[in-house]
């Protein structure tokens, strides 16, 4: 447990403080959705209606971003070495390493969505909804991601690779996640939805870390 | 404890990296690899260690009585250190020492004594991107210092240290010795006073 947190709070600091890692996935995540407006023009009906489905594509994609030095600086400076001779299960290995993405992408895109909701107009009854189905779907995104990431890294520029293996398991919680937020701001059931991003995100939290580890292990050689 | 190969062979792909590789160590001893760039020494290290699947051959190691080690005790008898290191720019010296501390299930008041032992203490917070190349390596090799193993794996061990580095590293690996421990070398230049070698790869 003790070796669990370590590596939770190394992967979290290391995120924080490099340069590919958080910041750049919320700017990345912030810059969509002020330029939005720029782009399509400040009339807010228009803005309103796409805002549910852009603040999710925004979301997708910033947490693609960091992908890339979830698992490829361990194998390049022996670090994945060390940890399979740790007594953490790889099971866990991964499962921390998902932890510590989503606290760096997912977590802090979920807390920027709330004050950037006024910038697409979308109405303050579907902010609540905004930031729960961030949170929930997040998570997903970035376990399905990880385990990509376990499998790309033995390849060289992994990051094209990854990109390409990822977006299709994720359409689901661009759907699903969407179709929430756009429920709440009509005022309709969200309930639906809902329950779909979540048994999504718990399908993939399971599955994820059994997928990152079989393809750690595959890197031994 | 003891380490004991027979004949070990391993491949990368279809190429032979090396074949029949025997040797036999005892409490106490060292064994130096050389050969060329190239030659295996790495691999060996690493197939040793476990990291790496053995193609044929057989290789043993002994704890208390001469009982063989599971796998668990096994993971829990070496230490390896690699010259590629493991040093992030990010991440200062106090907290990278911490984070291996706690891979090897070290108790936290060992990263102090590590840092000491390895005159690291002026770098502590430090962060790994400020650090020479000699320095990095130090790093890499306080991780001995952070848990009493038996058995040492050191990949290029002297590598890029300063003088006053190597004598450390002598030191600590004589004192190792003195007191049971094995180690098991990749080295291009003299270490240890030349104990018992295995040369790799062609004659030259």
């Amino acid at each position: 447990m003790m070796t669990f947190r370590a590596l939770l709070w190394h992967d979290v600091l290391l995120g924080l403080r490099s340069s590919g890692g958080a910041a750049l996935s919320a700017a990345f995540f912030a810059l969509i959705v002020i330029l939005t407006p720029l782009g399509l023009g400040p009339e807010s009906a228009a803005l309103r209606s796409v805002a549910p489905g852009l603040f999710w594509i925004a979301a997708l994609l910033a947490t693609l971003l960091g992908l890339e030095r979830v698992i490829q600086p361990d194998v390049e400076d022996g670090t994945l070495d060390l940890l399979r001779l740790s007594p953490l299960p790889m099971e866990l290995v991964a499962l921390a390493k998902i932890g510590a993405h989503w606290i760096t992408s997912g977590l802090i895109i979920s807390l920027l969505a709330p004050i950037l909701a006024p910038m697409l107009s979308l109405s303050t009854s579907a902010i609540p909804m905004l930031a729960l189905s961030l949170l929930i779907g997040t998570i997903g995104l970035s376990a399905i991601g990880t385990a990509a990431a376990a499998l790309g890294a033995s390849v060289q520029r992994g990051g094209i690779v990854l990109a390409i293996l990822v977006l299709p398991l994720n359409i689901p919680f661009l759907i699903f996640g969407a179709s929430a937020v756009a429920g709440a701001q009509a005022g309709t059931a969200t309930g639906q939805p809902l329950m779909f991003l979540t048994a999504c995100s718990l399908l993939a939290l399971v599955v994820g870390p059994i997928a990152a580890a079989a393809a750690l292990r595959l890197n031994e050689d | 404890m003891r380490v004991i190969a027979e004949s070990l062979a391993a491949y990368r792909g279809e190429r032979m990296i090396f074949r029949h590789v025997s040797f036999e160590l005892a409490a106490g001893q060292a064994m130096i690899l050389h050969g060329p760039n190239g030659s295996g020494k790495t691999t060996l290290l690493r197939v040793i260690a476990g990291l790496l699947g053995l193609m044929s051959g057989r290789l043993r190691m002994l704890g208390e009585n001469d009982q063989p080690l599971t796998d668990e005790t096994r993971d829990r008898a070496f230490h390896f250190v690699s010259h590629v290191g493991i040093v992030r720019s990010q991440m200062r010296v106090r907290e990278t020492l911490e984070f291996h501390a706690a891979l090897l299930g070290a108790p936290k008041n060992a990263v102090g004594k590590a840092l000491d032992d390895w005159a690291l203490c002026p770098l502590a917070d430090h962060s790994g991107g400020m650090l020479s190349a000699g320095q990095r390596h130090r790093l890499a090799l306080a991780r001995l210092s952070l848990q009493k193993r038996d058995l040492w794996l050191l990949d290029e061990p002297l590598v890029a240290l300063d003088v006053a580095s190597k004598m450390r590293l002598n030191a600590a690996a004589e004192e190792h010795l003195e007191g049971g421990g094995i180690i098991i070398a990749a080295s291009h230049e003299p270490f240890l006073g030349d104990p018992r070698s295995i040369h790799l790869g062609p004659r030259a």
